[in-house]
């Protein structure tokens, strides 16, 4: 690791960190009832999947769970250059009257989470959407807010905070690179 | 700023394995968007496309419509059949007037070999070749692989005979240049009078009996035959050709089991292809129609980023 790189939460951390928000998101929901995890594309989808693993051992419940691929929806895409990969979106049962709580690895901008909110109205009417984030590393451009957060992370605008998970990355870690500070 | 496709999508015969790849996953995903309760994204929001359709069509045209509307564009559609000005003086002024009303893409299907070439280097705007004369149809070609890759999983290896009137077929064309590249090996099948001279110079396996092409494709691309052809004498007679040449299901009883029937419509029933081959197990042919719509939401959303004019826009409110 280079000496810019320090770790925000270890292997171990990330998995208590990771039991805490299921907790939390049951708690907040008072229950499993007509819940819904929706992933945002990619970590975010592997983060739901944990969150409803832990769900299911606390609570002997399968939670149903989605996946949203924002790309199309993003306001930047005339400014990024070469067209973004666009990833799959699965909704898999209506959301109308359900708790849809949207789950990504880290919120800075909060923009990617605009654009999930506008994909999901396009789904249907929950009854209430709450956001579920590993990172909150502030830094937000719209007002945006989460109701479940791993950790928060001091970061400046040109660090990086990166959340690698084992199905993707091939470990489990959070990372704080301040490697572009003057 | 630039596309990975460049600003225009021409023919699949200048593109890459790796560029037809891009819009091939890049449609995957975006099939599940014509699934949805609200079938739209807000993607192409603000930009103005052209249908330019210098050539009847109804379905290619509704399917490009479709894409252009799920993806949120404002389209216009300009249907110019029978004009009878010449070609280059239609064109280049046609190209002229989109311009000054501040247009973003322009598909065009013209009767020309060329025109859309004609129309790309005349104008800033992204040009998408809807069908021109006989020489490509990429969004087609693009739907085929598509079609074959979704059943296949790949097409390196597979065997695809495009069965009919190649000689006047721009279908055809866009086929065997995409089939090649990714790695599929192709043989056409028809009678003579309908084969390009050098047919063999592309590449291709030749067969002048239907019965030894079906029993050596893993797919059958068969071919519309324009019924104009035999008044110009090309074939005796449109029951001869289906006497001959018909894709029947007496004759795929010596196919492989899986084979796959695919057509890029219109058909007609009884001359090139048999109902009961049309609607039976192996067709795809509803598959094709369904997979125009998202690879042409592909193609759209991967030249989109080459619209200078959008750039401009979107430069000042980032």
């Amino acid at each position: 690791m280079s000496p810019s790189q320090s770790v925000v939460l270890t292997a171990r951390a990330l998995e208590r960190t990771l039991s805490r928000m299921a907790d939390e998101i049951v708690e907040q929901n008072d229950g499993t009832e007509g819940l819904i995890l929706v992933g945002i594309q990619r970590r975010g989808v592997q983060v739901a999947q944990r969150l409803a693993a832990v769900i299911a051992t606390r609570e002997g419940v399968e939670v149903p769970r989605g996946a949203l691929d924002i790309t199309l929806y993003r306001d930047d895409l005339q400014t990024v250059g070469p067209r973004p990969v666009v990833g799959r979106t699965e909704i898999p049962l209506t959301i109308d009257g359900m708790t849809v709580v949207i789950v990504d690895d880290v919120l800075f901008t909060g923009r990617t989470v605009r654009a999930a909110l506008n994909e999901l109205a396009d789904f249907g009417r929950p009854s209430r959407v709450r956001l579920a984030v590993v990172i909150d590393r502030g830094g937000r451009e719209l007002p945006i807010q989460p109701d479940v957060v791993g950790k928060h992370v001091e970061a400046e605008r040109g660090d990086r905070v990166d959340v690698f998970v084992q199905e993707i990355d091939g470990r489990d870690e959070v990372i704080l690179d301040t490697g572009k500070r003057a | 700023m630039t596309s990975p496709l460049g600003k225009d999508l021409l023919g699949l015969e200048r593109l890459t394995a790796e560029q037809i790849t891009l819009i091939l996953d890049t449609a995957e995903p975006l099939k599940e968007i014509s699934e949805r309760a609200i079938k739209k994204v807000p993607t192409l929001r603000g930009a103005t496309i052209v249908n330019l359709f210098f050539e009847a069509s109804t379905r290619t045209r509704i399917s490009f419509e479709f894409a252009e509307k799920r993806m949120s564009a404002d389209t216009v559609n300009v249907a110019t059949a029978g004009s009878s000005v010449t070609k280059g003086e239609t064109l280049v002024d046609t190209a002229r007037n989109l311009e000054a009303m501040k247009i973003d893409m322009v598909v065009i299907r013209h009767g020309s070999s060329g025109a859309a070439q004609f129309l790309a280097d005349r104008i800033e705007s992204n040009v998408i070749n809807a069908g021109d004369g006989t020489h490509e149809h990429p969004t087609q070609g693009l739907l085929d692989l598509l079609t074959l890759r979704q059943r296949w999983g790949t097409l390196k290896g597979k065997k695809v005979c495009i069965c009919g009137d190649v000689l006047h077929s721009r279908v055809a064309r866009s086929n065997i240049w995409g089939l090649q590249k990714m790695g599929a090996q192709v043989a056409v099948c028809g009678p003579r009078s309908l084969l390009p001279n050098a047919i063999s110079e592309m590449g291709v396996t030749v067969f002048d009996r239907i019965e030894p092409a079906i029993e050596w494709a893993d797919a059958l691309n068969v071919l519309r035959l324009q019924l104009e052809r035999m008044q110009a004498g090309y074939i005796p007679s449109l029951r001869e050709y289906n006497r001959v040449f018909g894709v029947t299901s007496e004759r795929l009883k010596r196919a492989r089991e899986d084979i796959l029937i695919l057509h890029p419509g219109p058909m007609n029933r009884g001359v090139e292809i048999d109902s009961d081959v049309a609607d039976g197990p192996h067709s795809v042919i509803l598959d094709q129609v369904t997979n125009g719509v998202a690879v042409r939401m592909a193609v759209l959303y991967l030249l989109s980023g080459n619209s200078p004019r959008l750039a401009e826009a979107a430069a000042g409110g980032t």
